[in-house]
């Protein structure tokens, strides 16, 4: 048997012993974030209070891990779709600034239409948008044999630099005192708030929707067992008459679209406009947010509270005590590495049980 | 017309070969894992750590050499870090490979935060300056584009021959090879493929990390936090590129930089006028993309890259 199949995340042993890896590596991410600390002169215990208390500590503090997380969520459901059928897309990024500039090409006067109608539209085009981008690595894969790592992660570059372009030409905002910025988008275009008066808008709710709805595809539709039959075994399923290709090209489209919409989410949402920095390596931290969920849809919505959490409490706590937020970055990279480890060694302890 | 006079002018292969000279570095390294069997998507991180290690080691009080022997050593625990997981355990060696390079990346950002909690600009070092090799550097273009170069520059080339005669002309590169073409073979001889693969990953790290510090201690003279810019991820396309063999790699790293220096001369020309400078930036990535999918027909990939090997299992 393959080796690689013991890392297969669905497992089935028991709920205890399947959540066992994702708080291994939690708790010895605290550790080398604990040894960090002292490091730079801080102490662990106030470090990790301080963050605790930046992160949950007031009904604001709270409201923010929140906004943080839900672009995490669609980066995390992208990552996690596309890995369980082990098409290697690291290109989120690209994908969600495509929804994001899609978003800001229509919703910023090019069209006006009610709202009930405007952000559906927005959202559909924006995933288009990111599907298509990933479609093209997706491709060279299925066509030539290129390794997709290579291809989504170069892409980054590129649309990065394109976005930067837009921002500069075409899309920058007359009015923007020279800043490359875009436009704001007209009022329907915006997603309102779930309750009036929280800052929570409906982007958070449309992330939830997805993870519920990607959950479904995952167990309840063929494309889900496709998926992941290609994903345990590529030349089996294929074997077994499973449309290979057309299954990858289906992950891409899904996994493009779902981290598109991140993008949407964040301008129509949160930030009204696009910048050239309106994400701090959400793509990134996506394949985290994927791992620690163990590549489960439903997961992915606590990982990414975990993540964003950490993240936004370790910037308050960066500017009380003046320990690197980086910190914070550390934690999750060193979660990733550990997690998997984890992940072997429970399963190993399965093996010879 | 622009275009001649750019091609034949003595700094533009200069500038050539010291934008080659990092690529090289960290092309070399993971070449050499890949030849071992194991992908290194460490590489981008490991060349942000290196960068910094380097500079930093100098900016400390080493000497430049000493610095670039931190840089190697830093490189190569992070090479030791990747192999446990990923030949050992035979873990995904792309999520390893990613999560090497997020973690180099964040600890090196915290670090240099640590290290330098108040600057707004980062100080600068005495940098590595072109040495010139007598009689050889006055021979017209040539000269002054090879051999009046930094001694990393040199280090470079001389990293290429002996990768080259290392893997093919040793009894530790046919180990090298077999373990990453047939790795049973390897075994069934009474060598551990284990240990094969992680000391090539460990090597091959290390100078990922030196080519790191070529930027900082060589090109330039200072750190900077997205220095290394994608430079990583464009080596695995030149291992690619160059069919897995030290020589077509280094033809590749040096048409690379060709196209790269070009494009930074031509946004001063009339087309840099029309056409946007990130239209040129973009240029390096797209050039990789086109190789890999050039290249991708040819069937000379190292037949056991990315399969763990596991004694006793077939």
């Amino acid at each position: 048997m393959p080796f690689e199949m013991r890392l297969e995340p669905i497992a089935e042993p028991s709920l205890a012993r399947r959540l066992t890896p994702p708080a291994l590596a939690i708790v010895a991410s605290f550790v080398v974030a604990a040894l960090l600390a002292l490091i730079a002169g801080g102490n662990p215990f106030a470090v990790f209070g301080l963050i605790f208390k930046g992160a949950f500590g007031s009904k604001f503090a709270l409201l923010e891990t929140l906004n943080r997380a839900t672009p995490l969520i669609f980066t995390g459901l992208a990552v996690s779709v596309a890995f369980r059928a082990k098409l290697w897309n690291i290109g989120a990024e690209a994908q969600f600034y495509a929804g994001a500039v899609m978003t800001v090409v229509l919703g910023t006067g090019m069209l006006t239409l009610p709202p009930m109608l405007m952000l559906p539209l927005l959202a559909v085009t924006a995933a288009l948008a990111g599907a298509l981008v990933l479609l093209i690595p997706a491709l060279l894969k299925t066509r030539f044999g290129v390794d997709e790592v290579v291809t989504t992660l170069l892409f980054n570059f590129i649309f990065l630099l394109f976005v930067s372009y837009l921002l500069e030409g075409p899309l920058k905002d007359p009015m923007g005192m020279g800043w490359p910025k875009s436009a704001r988008l007209i009022p329907e275009a915006r997603l309102p708030r779930i309750v009036d008066g929280l800052r929570l808008h409906w982007g958070f709710a449309l992330a939830l929707i997805s993870a519920l709805a990607l959950w479904v595809i995952d167990r309840k539709t063929t494309l889900g067992f496709e998926m992941r039959a290609v994903g345990q075994n590529a030349e089996a399923a294929r074997f077994a008459g499973i449309p290979v290709t057309k299954v990858i090209l289906k992950t891409a489209l899904l996994s493009g679209g779902l981290a598109a919409l991140g993008g949407y989410s964040e301008v129509a949402g949160l930030k009204g406009s696009l910048t050239q920095d309106i994400s701090p390596g959400f793509g990134y931290t996506g394949i985290v947010v994927a791992m620690l969920a163990l590549l489960n849809p439903l997961g992915v919505v606590l990982a990414a509270f975990f993540v964003a959490a950490i993240f936004v409490g370790a910037d308050s706590m960066s500017r009380a005590i003046g320990v690197p937020s980086y910190l914070a970055d550390i934690m999750l990279a060193s979660a990733l590495l550990l997690m998997v480890l984890a992940i072997l060694l429970t399963k190993f302890r399965v093996r010879r049980g | 017309m622009d275009l001649l006079d750019i091609l034949f002018s003595a700094a533009f292969w200069a500038a050539t070969v010291r934008i080659a000279s990092p690529l090289i570095f960290a092309t070399m390294g993971e070449l050499i894992c890949e030849r071992a069997g194991v992908l290194n998507l460490g590489i981008e991180g490991i060349m942000v750590a290196g960068a910094f290690a380097g500079w930093i080691s100098v900016w400390a009080g080493l000497p430049l050499w000493g610095g670039v022997g931190v840089a190697l050593l830093t490189g190569m625990a992070f090479g030791l870090l990747h192999s446990i997981l990923s030949v050992p355990f035979g873990l995904s060696q792309h999520v390893v490979g990613v999560g090497i390079t997020l973690f180099a990346t964040s600890t090196t950002f915290y670090t240099y935060r640590v290290v330098l909690p108040e600057v707004s600009s980062p100080p600068k070092i005495t940098a590595f300056q072109p040495v010139e090799i007598p009689f050889l550097a006055d021979i017209p273009l040539i000269g002054p584009a090879l051999f009046h170069q930094t001694p990393l520059t040199y280090a470079a080339f001389l990293l290429v021959a002996l990768t080259a005669f290392v893997l093919y002309r040793t009894p530790l590169g046919l180990a090298v090879r077999a373990a990453g073409e047939s790795p049973s073979a390897v075994s069934a001889q009474g060598l551990s493929v284990t240990a094969i693969r992680m000391g090539a990953v460990i090597v091959g790290s290390g100078f990922m990390a030196v080519g790191g510090a070529f930027l900082t201690m060589s090109a330039f003279d200072s750190f900077f936090f997205d220095m290394v810019g994608g430079r990583g991820w464009i080596c695995i396309a030149l291992v690619v590129f160059g069919a897995w063999k030290p020589g077509k790699a280094l033809l590749g790293a040096i048409l690379f930089a060709a196209f790269d220096a070009l494009q930074i001369r031509l946004q001063q020309t009339g087309i840099g006028a029309i056409v946007p400078y990130q239209v040129f930036l973009m240029l390096p990535y797209i050039l990789s993309i086109l190789a890999l999918v050039l290249m991708s027909r040819r069937a000379e990939v190292p037949a056991a890259l990315m399969v763990p090997f596991n004694k006793g299992e077939r």
